[in-house]
């Protein structure tokens, strides 16, 4: 700092000590405001609350399954509707549509709503082949005539310890299935979700092989609570939750609802599966929800209901009646 | 710096609006679907930002000689310490129920519980000879060699970020990059440094 000649200055223009006072604490209220305007920015960047809400045109003719909350004892094969609706409060709209888990948009989950508003979905068609009598590319229009869509109210696990109730519209998988005739030799189902990086911006990043796939062994899949669904709360649908057409098994963790599918495989052998292939220490074929069965980093023995308490994981997710079955005399420990 | 009394003090109020936030955020269900995870997840970023910010002090001050830095490395260093507790009390309290025993098993069974826990629990010493009189008590050189443990607990907060969710995110590498840098700059300024020293010894 260079010192001037002070006696320059007339004695009338120095600045008395008050409002030198004043402007210093002014100048300090104008730092204190900045600096924290500028930290609670930075906050907001780190922390968007991302809250916008978009509407989705509704579905026609959905049915309502008739069903009383079940009645657990007369389970007739493919006749059952037991466990189609599930008696608990149902997740918020906005929150379904605003906590996703879809990587080929954002690895954040609030994020991918966002990121996926706007996805194109028409024209869109489904192939279904493989080993089956009528192999058969759908237009999606066609595809969802199959069957009308039925409201399914489940409850949907992540692997993650959170869990959502949410209902979907949709019909059982089977019936596609029976559609094209799947061959004796046919064990398994494999399903591929669109690679398209232009329209999944994400599926340029490597964190994950693309294209997503998933596959299920043939008696889940003709299971009637999986379900292919196209609509959730009556409305299509949205980009964020698999638009067009996604896949739904209640009794497994979401990762194996494989979203915005283009394909499906009818196989004779195990298909791989996306999680699998990244983890496989982590995530198996099976991935059927069971508390016991701990994910090497975190527990399974309860979730974070999204919008409501934490509470105790049901084994396969509150489906055992319906699904056991399936696994009787399985290592669930060993096929995880 | 003229007067590092009021520059501290725009840095204690600069600190706790995060946490301000937060509660604004979560007085108003701003948090998102999931305000548990969320308010876990930002106290545990607030945490490595701010032990980021601890790191920097030294190697910064060391290249641009702005030695006034030094005034807001202690405070820095206590609010990682407070947003890592408030970051555990969030998971203890919501995700364990107070669980003591919860807490325990995690730590032994879950590599990147174990990491955050062994980050916290090494910061315990550190805030609690964070004061003057501490220094002088236990004398300087004492004193910076315990203090270097923040080194592990960066390395260690680091590894329980990175280990924590499903894949490596963006977050995770950046926090992971950034520990990583400032760490080899104290290398790099510590063989810098020694090699400006005479070499007296060797030429007697």
């Amino acid at each position: 700092m260079s010192i001037g000649k002070p006696s320059r200055i007339p004695g009338s223009e120095i600045t008395d000590e008050r409002t030198y006072l004043n402007r210093r604490s002014f100048l300090r209220a104008g730092i204190v405001a900045a600096s924290v305007t500028a930290t609670g920015w930075i906050y907001r960047k780190i922390n968007a609350p991302a809250m916008k809400s978009e509407s989705f045109p509704p579905l026609a003719d959905i049915v309502i399954p008739a069903t009383q909350p079940t009645t657990r004892q007369s389970i007739t094969g493919a006749q059952s509707t037991a466990g189609f609706t599930v008696d608990e409060p149902r997740t918020s709209f906005q929150d379904i549509t605003h906590y996703n888990n879809f990587y080929e948009f954002s690895t954040d989950k609030e994020s991918v709503a966002d990121a996926a508003s706007g996805f194109i979905t028409h024209p869109w068609q489904v192939s279904v082949g493989g080993l089956c009598r009528k192999p058969r590319v759908f237009d999606l229009g066609d595809l969802l005539k199959i069957a009308p869509p039925e409201e399914r109210v489940y409850r949907m696990r992540c692997v993650e310890a959170w869990s959502m109730v949410i209902p979907w519209d949709g019909f059982s998988l089977s019936r596609l299935l029976d559609r094209v005739e799947p061959l004796g030799d046919a064990k398994y189902v494999a399903f591929q979700t669109l690679l398209d990086p232009a329209r999944m911006p994400n599926e340029n990043s490597g964190i994950l092989q693309w294209p997503y796939v998933e596959g299920l062994r043939m008696d889940e899949a003709m299971h009637p609570l999986t379900i292919l669904a196209s609509g959730i709360y009556g409305k299509q649908l949205p980009p964020q939750d698999g638009a067009p057409v996604r896949l739904v098994v209640p009794w497994k963790y979401g990762f194996k609802g494989i979203k915005s599918i283009v394909k499906i495989e009818l196989r004779a052998q195990q298909p791989p599966t996306t999680w699998n292939i990244a983890a496989p220490d982590e995530y198996g074929f099976y991935a059927s929800v069971n508390p016991k069965v701990d994910h090497p980093r975190w527990s399974q023995a309860t979730e974070q209901r999204i919008g409501g308490d934490r509470r105790d994981t049901l084994m396969f997710n509150g489906y055992a009646d319906e699904v056991a079955s399936l696994y009787a005399g399985m290592d669930l420990r060993a096929n995880f | 710096m003229k007067d590092p009394r009021f520059a501290k003090l725009v840095l204690l109020i600069n600190g706790v609006v995060p946490l301000g936030m937060l509660a604004w955020d979560a007085y108003n269900g701003q948090i998102g679907a999931n305000p548990v995870n969320d308010a876990i997840h930002i106290t545990g970023v607030m945490t490595l930002i701010f032990l980021s910010l601890t790191l920097a002090v030294t190697p910064v001050r060391k290249i641009t000689g702005w030695n006034w830095l030094s005034h807001f490395r202690r405070m820095l260093g206590l609010f990682a310490f407070f947003y890592a507790c408030v970051h555990f009390s969030f998971y203890f309290a919501l995700q364990r129920s107070f669980s003591v025993t919860g807490v325990f098993e995690d730590t032994a069974k879950r590599p990147f519980i174990f990491f955050g826990m062994a980050a916290l629990v090494l910061m315990i010493p550190l805030a609690i000879t964070s004061t003057n009189g501490m220094i002088k008590w236990m004398g300087a050189r004492k004193w910076k060699r315990l203090h270097q443990l923040i080194y592990l607990v960066a390395i260690a907060a680091a590894i329980h970020y990175w280990l924590n969710g499903k894949v490596v995110g963006l977050g995770q590498e950046v926090f992971a990059g950034i520990i990583a840098v400032l760490l080899a700059s104290r290398i790099v300024l510590w063989q810098a440094a020694e090699m400006r020293k005479p070499r007296a010894i060797a030429e007697t």
